[in-house]
């Protein structure tokens, strides 16, 4: 599949729809190899939980497919597409695991990569591989699903894979608690997370946030949203439901929306709405540790005016902040040096991304290592050169 | 038995004395261990048919204690073999003659707890289930749960990427990490993730959980804790064939139910069982599903009905539904004394490979073929939901020309396990034990690409070595690296 560039050492862009194109540092190819034209599910079996396809397949195609059985991506692929200038519904489900995307569920249920159960690639070396399987516990050998998660397209060109899905709960709920400043929103969030009731969603949206939302009946109430998820089988989630109402009540009385109007909701929250695209701001994705979420966020804001929500039960944020010839790079990193976690860049001009590290610069060794892989997967350099990083 | 080990280098046998007597000054006298009769409890692992004495055998007590003993290791060329408890049961822990032993079992504190971020941060030699003790308090638990969790260590959980019954809903040991610090042959100290949801960079994380210890030695982590669920029960289900039984599980995930576990146990496996634990187990069943779940008192009774009625098509011999915690005790103290249970009646030797569940009314026949091929007995016992296999092959270890039968009759089976469509290991890891079966599941290639991924974290292949790889690859990537 690679020997024509390798034989004249051309560097080329690897990409699904490209709906993520404009996500990383701009490179210098000579020619590009989409997974697009490779698409099909060969292998779905709802009972084992396991579905197999080629990694061009539109994701809509896959949750479609899924749907038709009750059953779902349960790690919400987020649309980065329309928030970092990319067309909205177009990405491939090879893209989701080489960008490890998950939305709001995990912090209940885990990443794509935990749900990543085998992969076929092509390294930069032109070498077919295949790693995992099909099957849920696999300890076969080095655990190269995980390692070509995250990587996006830099080590290898996925080609297939294999994941697992799950049931689709019968009713979801969610309860809306309004008003909270961001300290307070993040506290009912971590304190719904520590009771039994698998909250299996957590977001907190300031005022000025959720009046982007288009859910009408969130965006008349006109304050701030904290909204907590539980989904499972009807009866269930109306004791769920009351037991957390009851357990948060210090908090006040939430409104609580069912389930078609719970799945816009979320379903915006997946697309990122309330962050559109606009050239006049950068976007960044921020991870922390939940509590220290409003900490980072307040470190920021010292410096620029910033729009920012909540999600992961704090742990995950989007900041939207001025666009500058540096993005605010500097003390969004300096504000995550001091609270922990890392920040990605994910909406800026290709001259800012040029310029300023896009992806959570690293240890000296484990820069080290991730050379060493880039090494022994792509020796040429010849895939994704220099999209995360300028050495790799 | 029939596996052979690489041959220990003459050179650094000659040199033990300096080498004790170096580990001695680094890591303190107490610290190393070189008398005979205390390096034989290091000799072995649970695979028990094999067994060398280490060099020596150093229990460090810091990271920057691990760091100095591998560095001067690194240093002298001295291969190294990272222990926790021992428990593995492929060989995993199985020290060489020329290498020295580094042990976590020192590092055992809880470092921070937070149940706002629902983490824990501990020393990598805690056991398994101490974690789940030391947040207990507050109605946490850590959530994989190996067999051997009493003992077993974080290190060697995180080595081996271990499971356990319950992973079913809530994933194995790489699902729940966050951090890790590691310690490389170099000595270099790597910290990885942290109490955040996801790293960033290659997931040099998800790459060092399950790579046996042959990347580093972890010596400190993050762990994902969970808030426990209300309650728990279980219910049996008996079948009078594997077929119902397997089918019974395939309803059950279509429906949309996902039980916290689903242990599957053929008729051997019952009647080895309900004759040690007493545990009410249907005698007159081909086939045994236990299945649990979780939520309120109402939830569950809602959902054992619920999967009662699911059962009912496939015409079940046996539906119990567990009456209380003293039953639901019972009922897992049959499945979890399996082993122990099987052990007294006779030696075994446990398989772990993963299958589809589809596949595994074929495979408990061609099992039941194989073993009979060699004149040996087998029990199953399977994680029906995860579609892991454990076939307890019975045979006598002091019979030689029996234990290799037994062997041979294991190798059939995993490669039986490959060729349906599964995997020849689901928790227990590769180790020495599926060592030369490794080219069964990958091609040359692929195992080229894995040795040089073990080059970048250890270029000298210093750390586990003659484990994973066929000993001949393993030698062949050697002299590509020297090159």
């Amino acid at each position: 599949m690679l020997e024509p560039y390798i034989a004249k050492d051309q560097p080329i862009e690897v990409m699904g729809s490209g709906s993520k194109r404009s996500i990383g540092r701009p490179m210098q190819t000579a020619a590009t190899i989409s997974t697009a034209s490779m698409h099909g599910i060969w292998m779905y079996e709802p009972n084992e939980l396991v579905m197999s396809a080629h990694a061009g397949t539109p994701v809509a195609q896959i949750e479609a497919e899924l749907s038709a059985q009750n059953q779902m991506l349960a790690f919400e692929p987020i649309d980065m597409g329309p928030a970092s200038g990319g067309r909205r519904g177009t990405q491939t489900i090879g893209s989701v695991f080489a960008c490890n995307s998950s939305g709001s569920r995990r912090v209940t249920i885990g990443a794509a990569r935990d749900h990543l159960l085998g992969i076929e690639g092509v390294t930069g070396g032109s070498e077919l591989f295949r790693a995992g399987g099909r099957v849920m516990k696999n300890v076969t050998g080095y655990d190269l699903c995980r390692g070509l998660s995250g990587s996006w397209g830099t080590l290898a060109v996925l080609t297939e894979v294999t994941f697992k899905v799950l049931p689709v709960p019968e009713k979801t709920a969610t309860l809306i608690y309004l008003g909270l400043p961001d300290d307070i929103g993040v506290e009912v969030m971590c304190a719904a997370m520590r009771l039994p009731y698998e909250v299996s969603g957590t977001v907190h949206l300031p005022q000025s946030m959720a009046a982007r939302l288009q859910h009408s009946v969130l965006v008349e109430q006109g304050q701030s949203i904290t909204a907590l998820r539980i989904e499972n089988f009807a009866k269930s989630v109306e004791y769920r439901t009351n037991a957390l109402r009851k357990a948060l009540k210090v908090y006040g009385e939430p409104i609580v929306i069912g389930s078609t109007s719970s799945q816009e909701f979320w379903s915006e929250m997946r697309q990122l709405s309330v962050m559109p695209y606009n050239e006049g701001t950068c976007l960044w994705r921020v991870s922390t540790a939940p509590l220290n979420g409003p900490k980072v966020v307040a470190a920021i804001r010292r410096h620029m005016p910033v729009e920012v929500f909540y999600d992961w039960s704090g742990g995950l944020i989007w900041v939207e902040v001025p666009a500058s010839a540096d993005a605010g790079a500097s003390d969004v990193r300096r504000a995550v040096a001091v609270h922990g976690g890392h920040a990605t860049l994910i909406r800026a001009d290709a001259s800012v991304r040029s310029s300023v590290e896009v992806f959570q610069p690293q240890s000296p060794l484990a820069e080290r290592l991730m050379r060493g892989l880039k090494t022994t997967f792509d020796p040429m350099r010849l895939l994704n050169p220099g999209r995360m990083y300028a050495n790799l | 038995m029939t596996l052979k080990m690489p041959v220990p280098d003459r050179d650094t046998l000659s040199r033990s004395a300096e080498i004790i007597a170096a580990l001695k000054k680094i890591a303190g006298e107490e610290a190393v261990i070189d008398d005979i009769d205390g390096r034989r409890t290091f000799e072995t692992d649970a695979l028990t048919a094999y067994r060398a004495m280490p060099l020596a055998v150093v229990l460090p007590e810091t990271t920057e204690g691990v760091a100095e003993v591998l560095r001067y290791c690194h240093r002298e060329k001295i291969k190294v073999v990272a222990r926790g408890a021992g428990t593995s049961l492929c060989g995993g822990a199985l020290p060489l003659e020329d290498a020295v032993v580094v042990g976590v079992s020192r590092m055992n504190k809880v470092l921070d707890v937070n149940f706002d971020n629902r983490t824990a941060q501990v020393q990598s030699g805690i056991t398994n289930l101490a974690i789940s003790a030391a947040v207990a308090e507050e109605g946490f638990f850590y959530a994989p749960d190996p067999s051997s969790q009493l003992a077993c260590t974080l290190a060697g959980n995180l080595a081996m990427n271990s499971g356990g019954a319950h992973c079913l809903k809530y994933g194995v040991t790489t699902n729940n990490v966050l951090g890790m610090k590691v310690v490389l042959m170099d000595g270099e100290i790597l910290e990885l993730g942290g109490p955040h949801l996801d790293a960033e960079g290659y997931d040099l994380m998800g790459l060092m959980v399950g790579s046996e210890g042959q990347f580093g030695i972890t010596t400190e982590a993050t762990v994902r804790i969970i808030k426990s669920a209300e309650g728990a029960r279980p219910m049996l289900l008996g079948f009078d064939s594997s077929e119902a039984a397997g089918s019974c599980v395939a309803g059950i995930i279509g429906s949309g139910i996902i039980p916290v576990a689903m242990e599957f146990m053929d008729r051997p496996a019952i009647e080895v069982c309900e004759s040690f634990a007493k545990a009410g187990y249907p005698m007159d069943a081909d086939a045994l599903l236990i299945v649990e779940v979780e939520g309120s008192e109402d939830e569950i009774n809602d959902l054992l009905a619920r999967i009662a009625k699911i059962a009912e098509p496939f015409s079940p011999t046996t539906v119990q539904i567990s009456s209380g915690p003293a039953q639901s005790a019972k009922i897992w103290k049959g499945r979890k004394s399996a082993f122990g249970a099987i052990g007294r009646i006779s030696d075994y030797y446990c398989m772990d490979g993963t299958i589809p569940l589809s596949k595994l009314p074929e495979v408990l026949r061609r099992i039941g073929e194989i073993c009979a091929s060699h004149g040996l007995k087998v029990a199953n016992i399977f994680h029906a939901g995860d579609g892991n296999l454990h076939p307890l092959i019975l045979y006598e270890a002091n019979d030689e020309e029996m234990a290799e039968r037994a062997e041979l009759a294991g190798a059939e089976i995993l490669t039986l396990c490959v060729e349906v469509g599964g995997c020849l290991t689901g928790e227990h890891g590769v180790g020495i034990e599926k060592r030369d079966l490794m080219t069964k599941q990958f091609t040359e290639a692929e195992l080229g690409l894995q040795m040089r991924i073990k080059s970048v974290f250890d270029p000298e292949w210093l750390l586990n070595p003659g484990k994973v790889f066929p000993l001949d690859a393993e030698a062949g990537i050697k002299v590509d690296t020297a090159a």
